[in-house]
Formats: structure tokens, C-alpha cells, sequence
């Protein structure tokens, strides 16, 4: 035996995905295939659990392909990808929820997964019942919970009800009653998906805490998948990156978070019709030229240098957006002269209240061309906020500075 | 955590053969599960588990009624009541658990694509859990004995056999049914008309003497192929002082009940390494 928690070899995963349907146009052709339907049906729900590996089907699509990666005994590893890299179904695979199409994984300790809190979580049923139902579901067994019962309790802080039907808790009470039974397994390996998103601050910081102690005092391996990229940062040690179901990195966390952040933002669509008129030729951020950070309580000064090949007025948008794609800063500025050759701008934004993390920045030009409205997307930058804050505001997307008072 | 288990995961092709061991460790969910299933029934109801006797109770007056006294349906010279009880318990047994067990995968489907357990406790839950239905029957069916002054005999040893029969039966088509249920949500309609279809078909509202008498002793056999009748004559055998088990026909009731069981179990097996992706 070594000293390894899982082995991952050649793992790949096709799920099958839903066809394009035929249309028809004539009602003789609707009604052949209205008739012919159940056997279509059944053709369609059988090959749902009939892959073959081999073939080139374009219904097939590879989930994951091909990783190879071996996890050390205690380590606590990041998993992170964009929106359907295949980290769930990895999770989903060592988890034994779902089976890999090729390859294998070899695991050596008890699984616990933690893909949703408070599976099998009845409304009808008490709390207490509640507790022993969602904790055996998950593996452990009536004594265990027996001897933990009264520390899941405390740990949920929701003794008052605990003989309360479920369904008459807050969502929030019912998340901490969830969270504090999956915080009291004892497996060899952890794995958390994502669901710490979920509950208040407070009790997000008991949880970190909690996952802090059962990496490090316990020497517990631990997958834990976040889009949360400070929380993977202050949690994690090594890091796998996966892009469309391969892996492109396995490695320290703070180099994968760099691969990351340029895969990022490299598959950005541009609309750049007029990418000959302007050209983008400089971005300092605080005075720097690339890896721009900008400190936590620190203003930011952009400086835009581009090249214009026409003498135009235009509208200048300047966007910040945060990992999720939403637009936080979104700044305009109408009647813009740009002269043609090298124009320059100055924009000066205040300390930004904004959650630390990985911004990305656009300039985009909208002019008016003889009539018709053109547009120009720059390339995207990304910008890093970083942080001296506690892990305990991070779920916000506001970070101001306050203050605290009795009065 | 002195022994640390070692598992290999790899993609499945066809069925493998049941876990014991797994099981075993997964009792106390299975546990859960059933106590989970009896409390939620009947929470929030105002006569509770009262609905229990009610249902059968209700259909007891109507069947003696209707089939009793209006169609004049022979009954082996058994009291009408008792008669049709012997058929309504086992039967609502067996169409309750087997209604329950066929979507018990479609239902909880959110709880196994998110955690790993033996994905086999999901049908067995409602098999065990509406047994507790079946006692509370067969105890009111014992008052209705004393009530027509019948008494507890050593025929009554054939009780646990009875009820072996009924759980393997509808354990083996739980599984067969839930497995395909989850690819196939036709199992859902289909079940909704096979089920009364399958009352008619055993001797609950008729005697299977019918069948005796009328095609002889090979085809009364041969009709025990379908476990429920096993399971209703014997009741009736077991009930009913003058009324001899017919051994042959419990034999050819248990071993198809047992053929059921291994189909299902095969079924179940084969078609559970798909279940999250087809789910």
C-alpha cells in the first residue's frame, strides 16, 4: 500500500445529449412519425444507458477524457473549471454515484461526499429524526450518531426546535442542521461541492472552520470544488485544473489559480468588427503593465492608451464584471472626441467596496459610422482585488469598510 | 479506521451480484428509511394510523356486499367477511408496497445522484415498511375470527412462510419495476392499470377452488405459479378449521416468488451503473 488516497487512471465519462428532433412540415409526415414514435422513443431511452465507447456519435458528449491524477494521503485538493469542465462528474465518479465510461479510480478509505447538504431531508420529519435519517444516508451509522448527537446539535444551533418538523424551519436553520451532520463524518476522504455557498456568514465561518480542522489536525484528504477562488486559496494546497473535461493542470494551487485565471478569460467571444480601428497598445493599473492587482482599500488608476484609425466621437464603456459574468462597475461616457492615431485616458475609481477576486476588464467603443452603429470589444484584462479581509465576508459582493459602535 | 477499505471503481458492463456485506453495513438507513416511511404516512391526518383499518374495513363491506350478497360469489363456505379479508390484506399488501416500491427510484431520485448507498434499499424500503399495514389488518382480521367464533390453530404456524412468499414476490417485482421505472416512466402508467388488473386475476374477491374445480388440480398448481394466490388460499387454509393447506400449491407459490425475486435482483443489478445518468 502506498501512500496514496485515490488513483485516478484514463478517466473519461460520455454522457449522451439530447439530438436535434426532425421536423416535419406536412401533416401525412407529423402523423408517420407520431405513429412510429414509440419505437423512437424507445431507441432514444435505451441508447441513454448504451455508450459506446468507441464511436463518434455526435449525440456523445465527454464529460471528462483521459485524466490521470494521483491523490496524496491527507491532501486537500482544489478542483477548478469554468461551468461544465466536468468537475461535478468527477466528484460524482469517486463519490460511486455514477460509473466511468473507461479507465478507473482506485480509492483507499472511506468516501463521504458532500454534493448537496441535507440530501434526503424530509419537511414531515423532526429534526432529530431528520438528523438520523440524512446521517445514515450519508453513511454513518445510528451508534455513531448516538454518540455525536448532542455535538451536531450545538454545532447546528437550532436545539430549540430540534423536535420541529422540518418544514417549519427557515431555509437557514435547515441548511445548519444539514451542514453540521455532514460536518461530524469521519471519513478518510471528504468531498465538498460547492455547498458552502449556502447559510449566513456566520455559520459559513464556523464551517471553514470545521474544514480547516479535519485537513490539518486530522490529516483527512479533502476535494473540494468552489468558484469561490479565495476560498480555494485559504483552504487548498494543490490544485487540478479541468477544461472540458481534460486536465490541464495538477499542481501547487497558487500556480493552477494563475492557469486558471488566464483560461479564464481567453474564451471571451469578441464582437470586434472594428478590431483594425482600434487598437488597444497599452493598460497600466496602478502604475503596473500586467498582473495588475489592485489592494484591498486601495483606489484604482486605469490608464488606456489605443490607437484609432478614424476621427471619431464616440461612447467609451469601461466594465469590471466578477467571476459570474455580472457587470459590477459598468461606467460610460458619451461624446468622447477620438482623435485619430494614439488617444489616451486617465479613469480614477475610488477604493472599491468590492469582494476580493478576479475581475475582468473591457473597454468597449460604440460610434456611430455614417448611420450605423459600430461597436468595438477590447481584448479582456483580467484585474485581482486582492485581499486582507476574513474569509467570512466573502460571500457578498459588497466588502465596504464599516464601522461598529454602541451608541 | 483500523482497516481501511481499498475500492476500485471501473466502468460496469451487466449485472453483478448483490453486496451483502454493503448491505449490511447500510442497515441502520434501511432502519431510517422504514421508520421514515411509517411516520410520514400518516402525519398530519386526524385519525392517523386509524386509516389502517379503515381502508381494508371499507372494502371488506363493500366486497360482501357486492360480490357476497349481490353476485352470490361463493366464498368456500367461509364467512363472506373473512373471506374477502384474507384476500384484501395480502392484496393491499402487495399493490401498496409494489406501487410504492416501482417508484420509489423515480422519486428519490434527487437523493442518489447526490450520495452513494445501495441503491437497492430505495425498493426494499416500501416492501418492509407496509408491512406494518399488513399486521395492524391481520390483527383485525384475528377480532373478526373470534368475532364468527373461529380459533387460532396450529395451521397458524405457516404464517411467517405466508409472508415470505408476499415479501419476495413484491420485492422481486419492486426491483424489476422501479429499474425499469427509471428509464422507461411508461412503468409508472402501466402500473396504474396492471395493479387492479392483477387483483382480478388472483383469487381475491372469487376461491381458487373456482379454478379447481372447474380445470382440476393441475391447473389449481399452475395457477399458484402467480404468488399471491399461494399467498390468499393459505391464508384461507390457515383461517378456516376445515380447510386444509394445500402444500403443493405454497411450494409452486415459493418458488416462483423466489424465480421473481432473482429476476428482479438481476434486472435491478444490471441496470444500476446507469441509474444517476439516465435518472
Amino acid at each position: 500500500m502506498s501512500d496514496s488516497a485515490i488513483k485516478i487512471q484514463d478517466l473519461s465519462k460520455a454522457y449522451r445529449i439530447g439530438v436535434k428532433e426532425l421536423k416535419h412540415d406536412t401533416l401525412g409526415s407529423t402523423m408517420i412519425s407520431w405513429l412510429k414514435s414509440p419505437l423512437k422513443n424507445f431507441k432514444d431511452l435505451r441508447s441513454l444507458s448504451m455508450i459506446d465507447s468507441n464511436s463518434n456519435d455526435s449525440s456523445i458528449h465527454w464529460a471528462l477524457k483521459d485524466v490521470n491524477i494521483e491523490i496524496k494521503k491527507g491532501e486537500v485538493l482544489g478542483i477548478i473549471g469554468k461551468n461544465g469542465a466536468g468537475k461535478s462528474t468527477l466528484l460524482k465518479i469517486i463519490s460511486q454515484i455514477t460509473y466511468p465510461s473507461t479507465g478507473s479510480v482506485e480509492i483507499y478509505g472511506r468516501v463521504a461526499s458532500l454534493l448537496e447538504v441535507g440530501t434526503g431531508f424530509n419537511p414531515e420529519l423532526t429534526g432529530r429524526e431528520n438528523v438520523y435519517l440524512n446521517g445514515t444516508i450519508l453513511g454513518m451509522r445510528k451508534k455513531e450518531i448516538d454518540v455525536k448527537f448532542d455535538e451536531i446539535v450545538n454545532f447546528s444551533g437550532v436545539e430549540k426546535f430540534i423536535d420541529t418538523p422540518v418544514k417549519r424551519y427557515s431555509s437557514g436553520m435547515k441548511v445548519r442542521l444539514a451542514f453540521a451532520v455532514a460536518a461530524h463524518l469521519e471519513p478518510e476522504i471528504l468531498i465538498v461541492d460547492e455547498v458552502l455557498a449556502v447559510g449566513d456568514t456566520e455559520f459559513q465561518r464556523k464551517c471553514l472552520g470545521k474544514m480547516h480542522d479535519v485537513s490539518e489536525k486530522e490529516g483527512r484528504t479533502v476535494l473540494f470544488v468552489s468558484h469561490n477562488l479565495s476560498m480555494i486559496q485559504s483552504l487548498c494546497e494543490t490544485g487540478l485544473l479541468l477544461v472540458n473535461g481534460k486536465e490541464k493542470g495538477y499542481d501547487k494551487i497558487q500556480s493552477i489559480l494563475e492557469l486558471y485565471k488566464k483560461e479564464l478569460f481567453s474564451g471571451i467571444d469578441h464582437v470586434d468588427t472594428l478590431r483594425d480601428h482600434f487598437v488597444i497598445t497599452a493598460l497600466h493599473v496602478n502604475d503596473k503593465l500586467s498582473d495588475y492587482v489592485i489592494d484591498d482599500g486601495k483606489g484604482a488608476d486605469i490608464r488606456i492608451e489605443f490607437h484609432s484609425k478614424t476621427h471619431c466621437v464616440a461612447s467609451l464603456y469601461f466594465i469590471i464584471q466578477n467571476e459570474e459574468g455580472y457587470n459590477v462597475i459598468h461606467t460610460r461616457k458619451d461624446d468622447v472626441k477620438l482623435e485619430q492615431g494614439s488617444n489616451r485616458f486617465y479613469i480614477q475609481y475610488p477604493a472599491l467596496p468590492i469582494r476580493p477576486g478576479l475581475y475582468s476588464f473591457n473597454v468597449k467603443i460604440i460610434y456611430n459610422k455614417d448611420g450605423v452603429i459600430e461597436r468595438f470589444i477590447s481584448n479582456t484584462y483580467y484585474i485581482n482585488f486582492a485581499s486582507t479581509h476574513n474569509l467570512a465576508d466573502l460571500n457578498a459582493l459588497l466588502t465596504p469598510k464599516y464601522s461598529l459602535d454602541k451608541y | 479506521m483500523n482497516t481501511i477499505p481499498h475500492t476500485v471503481i471501473k466502468p460496469r458492463e451487466g449485472s453483478s451480484p448483490i453486496n451483502i456485506k454493503e448491505i449490511i453495513r447500510y442497515k441502520d438507513l434501511l432502519y431510517f428509511m422504514v421508520l421514515k416511511d411509517i411516520t410520514v404516512l400518516y402525519k398530519q391526518s386526524i385519525f392517523g394510523i386509524g386509516w389502517v383499518i379503515a381502508a381494508p374495513l371499507f372494502s371488506v363491506v363493500l366486497f360482501t356486499v357486492v360480490f357476497g350478497r349481490l353476485a352470490g360469489v361463493p366464498s368456500d363456505g367461509i364467512p363472506y367477511p373473512i373471506f374477502a379479508l384474507c384476500g384484501i390484506l395480502p392484496w393491499t399488501y402487495f399493490s401498496t408496497s409494489l406501487t410504492a416500491a416501482g417508484n420509489s427510484l423515480v422519486l428519490n431520485a434527487s437523493i442518489f445522484t447526490k450520495v452513494y448507498f445501495p441503491r437497492l434499499i430505495l425498493p426494499f424500503t416500501p416492501v418492509l415498511s407496509k408491512l406494518l399495514d399488513f399486521i395492524i389488518g391481520f390483527v383485525f382480521l384475528l377480532l373478526v375470527m373470534f368475532y364468527y367464533q373461529y380459533g387460532i390453530t396450529v395451521k397458524f404456524l405457516v404464517f411467517p412462510l405466508l409472508v415470505l412468499i408476499m415479501i419476495v414476490t413484491t420485492a422481486g417485482l419492486g426491483f424489476w419495476f422501479s429499474s425499469l421505472a427509471l428509464q422507461y416512466r411508461d412503468i409508472k402508467f402501466a402500473l396504474t392499470f396492471l395493479i387492479p388488473m392483477m387483483m382480478y386475476a388472483a383469487p381475491v374477491v372469487f376461491p381458487a377452488s373456482l379454478v379447481l374445480n372447474k380445470f382440476g388440480y393441475n391447473a389449481y398448481l399452475l395457477y399458484g405459479i402467480y404468488p399471491m394466490t399461494g399467498v390468499i388460499e393459505g391464508l384461507r387454509s390457515m383461517i378456516t378449521p376445515d380447510k386444509p393447506i394445500v402444500w403443493e400449491l405454497l411450494a409452486v407459490s415459493t418458488g416462483s416468488g423466489v424465480v421473481l425475486l432473482i429476476i428482479g435482483t438481476y434486472v435491478f443489478k444490471k441496470l444500476e451503473s446507469k441509474f444517476a445518468d439516465v435518472a
